[in-house]
C-alpha cells in the first residue's frame, strides 16, 4: 500500500496541545536523507515542542512521526536512539561532575549492549575512552577531555553537548540552539563544526541567530503559533513576504 | 598513611574476637548487618536518585520468610535462605513496578504505603505470623558444618558476607550500569534520549537492592533468633535511610559508617535516655547543618584542607 519510504524524517499532521494552547497544529514535514533544514520562528513558536516530539520525549495527540519510512510515533525516546536519532537541548543537558571524556563514553555506551553489564567498570574500555577522545578533538576539546565538565566554559559545554551526539553517529540529528549564549568567535567555531558534519548525518537545527545558520541551511521551515508557515528552499523561504511579516519583524 | 590507617582497620575488624567481650562483639555484628542494609538502600538513594521509605520491607519479608520455613516446616536453612532469597527478589520486582510509576516524592509515598502493607499483615495475620508475639525460638544456621551459635563465630560470618556484599556493590556502582545509573539519577532525560531505557534501569536496580536488603534480613533472624513486626516498621526503613544521608548517600563507605553512627546511638543513648530518638534528631540536625553531604564526603573534605594548609 505504501511505497518505501525514501525520507529520513516525515512528520504527517501532528498536533498537540496544553490544555486550551495549541503549540503543534498540523504540522507536516519531508526531510530527505542527508538535508540541511533550519527551523525559525518566534519565540513560543513551538519549535522546541516539535523537537521534543520527534525526540519522543511528549506524545502528539494525533499525528504520525516517521524514521526512514517506520513510524515512531508512540516509540520511547531510547528506541527513537537507537534507530538512529540524537538530539541536543537548547538548556545545556550534561554530567556536570563527571570528565568531558565520561560524558562523551556514557554517549557512546547507550547504543552498545555492554551498557547492561554489571561487572567490569566502564573507565576499562579503553576502546571507548578512545573513540570519546576522537570525538572531543573533532570539536576541538581534547585538551580539555580529563577536567569535569563543571569546570569548563560555557562556550566549550555547547561543543560538548555537541560531541555526545555527534559520537553516536546520528542518521538524523536534532540541533536546539547550537549556537544560543555563545560570542562570535565561537559561532564561527560551532558554524564550521556543524557545516563539517558528514553528509550521511540529516540535520534539523532550530535557531535564532539568522546569519549564521542561514549559510548551514539549505531548507527552512518557520514556524509561528504552532504551524508551519512556509516551508521549502532556503531562498525561496527568505524571500517570502509572510516570513518577513513574522519573524523578521518588517 | 593511608595504607596504615586501612591496614590497622582491617586488623581490628578481623582480630576484634580476640580483644573484645562479647557484649561488643554482637554491637559489631549488629552494625554489620546494619551496613549491609543501608548499603543496599543506598544502591537506590545515592546511586539511583530513588528515596525509598520502605526498604525494610525486604528486610523484613526475607527473615519471616526463613523464620517461617525453618521454624513451622522444617526446612533447613540452606534451602530456606534460598526460598527466601528468592521470595525477596520476586516481591522487590513486583513493588518495583508498582513505585517506579512515580519518582520523587511519590516513589517514596509509594514504597511507605507498600512496606505499611506489610507491617499491618505482619501485625494482623497471627495465625501466619504470631502477630505481636513474633517468632521465637529460631536457630542459626551451620554453613559446612560450623556453628554460629558462639557471639565470635557468628560476628566472623557476618564480616564474610559484609565484605562480599560490600564489593559486589562496589563492582555494580562503577561498571556500565552504574555508570548509566548515576546517569539517569542526573539527567534521565538526556539518557533517554541516549538510548538508555531508564525505567529499566531503575527497575533492576530496585531489584538488586532488594536482593540485598534480603540479605540482611536473614543475618538480621539469624543474629536475633526472633523475627517482630518492627522489623517491618517504618521506623525500621527511616533509621537505615538516616544512617545512609548521615554517613553520605552516594558514597561506597558513607552509609556503613552512618549505620554504626544510628546503631551506637540507639544502643547506648537508650540506657541513659528514654528518647534516645530524640539525641538521633539532634545528631542528624548537626550532621545536615556542618557537613550537609554526609559524615565521609565531610571528613575527606576537611582532610583535604588540613593537608592542604600542612603541605
Amino acid at each position: 500500500m505504501n511505497a518505501p519510504s525514501n525520507l529520513a524524517l516525515e512528520i504527517i499532521g501532528l498536533n498537540k496541545a496544553f490544555g486550551g494552547l495549541k503549540v503543534t497544529q498540523g504540522v507536516s514535514l519531508s526531510i530527505r536523507p542527508g538535508e540541511r533544514r533550519l527551523i525559525i520562528g518566534p519565540n513560543g513558536a513551538g519549535k522546541t515542542t516539535l523537537f521534543n516530539q520527534i525526540s519522543g520525549d511528549m506524545r502528539p495527540n494525533s499525528g504520525q512521526i516517521k524514521l526512514f519510512g517506520e513510524d515512531v510515533t508512540t516509540s520511547a525516546p531510547y528506541a527513537r536512539a537507537h534507530r538512529g536519532l540524537s538530539r541536543t537541548y537548547q538548556i545545556i543537558t550534561l554530567f556536570a561532575g563527571d570528565t568531558l571524556e565520561q560524558n562523551v563514553t556514557l554517549g557512546l555506551l547507550g547504543l552498545l549492549p555492554s551498557r547492561w553489564q554489571m561487572w567490569r567498570p566502564l573507565s576499562s574500555y579503553r576502546d571507548l575512552a578512545t573513540e570519546a577522545r576522537r570525538t572531543l578533538d573533532t570539536v576541538g576539546l581534547l585538551h580539555l577531555a580529563d577536567h569535569a565538565v563543571s569546570d569548563i566554559a560555557y562556550g566549550e559545554k555547547r561543543r560538548v553537548e555537541l560531541a555526545m551526539a555527534l559520537a553516536q553517529k546520528p542518521r538524523v540529528l536534532l540541533l536546539d540552539e547550537p549556537l544560543a549564549g555563545l560570542s562570535n568567535s565561537e559561532r564561527a567555531t560551532v558554524k564550521s563544526l556543524i557545516a563539517s558534519i558528514p553528509k550521511e548525518t540529516t540535520v534539523v537545527m532550530i535557531e535564532h541567530d539568522m546569519d549564521t545558520a542561514l549559510d548551514l541551511a539549505e531548507t527552512v521551515t518557520l514556524l509561528n503559533y504552532g504551524r508551519v508557515i512556509v516551508d521549502g528552499e532556503r531562498d525561496t523561504v527568505i524571500a517570502d513576504e509572510r516570513t518577513r511579516e513574522v519573524y523578521l519583524g518588517a | 598513611m593511608k595504607w596504615i590507617s586501612a591496614a590497622l582497620f582491617a586488623a581490628v575488624t578481623l582480630l576484634l574476637p580476640f580483644f573484645a567481650g562479647d557484649f561488643y562483639i554482637n554491637l559489631a555484628s549488629q552494625i554489620l548487618i546494619a551496613a549491609i542494609f543501608a548499603l543496599s538502600l543506598n544502591l537506590l538513594v545515592g546511586f539511583g536518585g530513588m528515596t525509598s521509605l520502605g526498604h525494610a520491607s525486604y528486610l523484613g519479608v526475607a527473615a519471616y520468610i526463613s523464620a517461617l520455613l525453618t521454624s513451622r516446616y522444617g526446612f533447613d536453612h540452606g534451602t530456606a535462605a534460598a526460598i527466601s532469597i528468592a521470595g525477596t527478589v520476586v516481591m522487590a520486582a513486583f513493588f518495583g513496578v508498582i513505585a517506579l510509576r512515580a519518582t520523587g516524592l511519590g516513589f517514596l509515598m509509594i514504597t511507605l504505603a507498600l512496606s505499611q502493607v506489610l507491617w499491618g499483615l505482619a501485625y494482623r495475620m497471627s495465625d501466619v505470623t504470631n502477630g505481636d508475639n513474633g517468632i521465637a525460638g529460631l536457630t542459626r544456621p551451620a554453613p559446612f558444618g560450623v556453628s554460629l551459635e558462639s557471639a565470635a563465630s557468628f560476628y566472623w560470618f557476618a564480616l564474610v558476607v559484609t565484605v562480599i556484599a560490600f564489593v559486589m556493590m562496589a563492582i555494580f556502582v562503577s561498571s556500565s550500569f552504574g555508570s548509566s545509573l548515576k546517569g539517569v539519577r542526573d539527567q534521565p532525560r538526556r539518557m533517554a534520549a541516549l538510548g538508555f531505557n531508564p525505567w529499566m534501569i531503575r527497575w533492576i536496580t530496585f531489584i538488586y537492592a532488594g536482593f540485598w536488603g534480603g540479605i540482611a534480613g536473614l543475618l538480621y533472624v539469624y543474629y536475633n533468633k526472633y523475627i517482630h513486626p518492627t522489623s517491618l516498621s517504618t521506623t525500621s526503613s527511616a533509621e537505615a535511610l538516616l544512617g545512609v544521608i548521615a554517613g553520605g548517600s552516594g558514597t561506597l563507605g558513607g552509609p556503613a559508617v552512618g549505620a554504626a553512627l544510628v546503631l551506637l546511638l540507639k544502643n547506648y543513648a537508650s540506657a541513659y535516655i528514654e528518647r534516645w530518638n530524640m539525641l538521633l534528631g539532634l545528631v542528624f540536625l548537626f550532621i545536615v547543618l556542618v557537613m550537609p553531604t554526609g559524615i565521609v564526603p565531610g571528613l575527606q573534605k576537611l582532610m583535604a584542607r588540613f593537608q592542604g594548609r600542612s603541605s
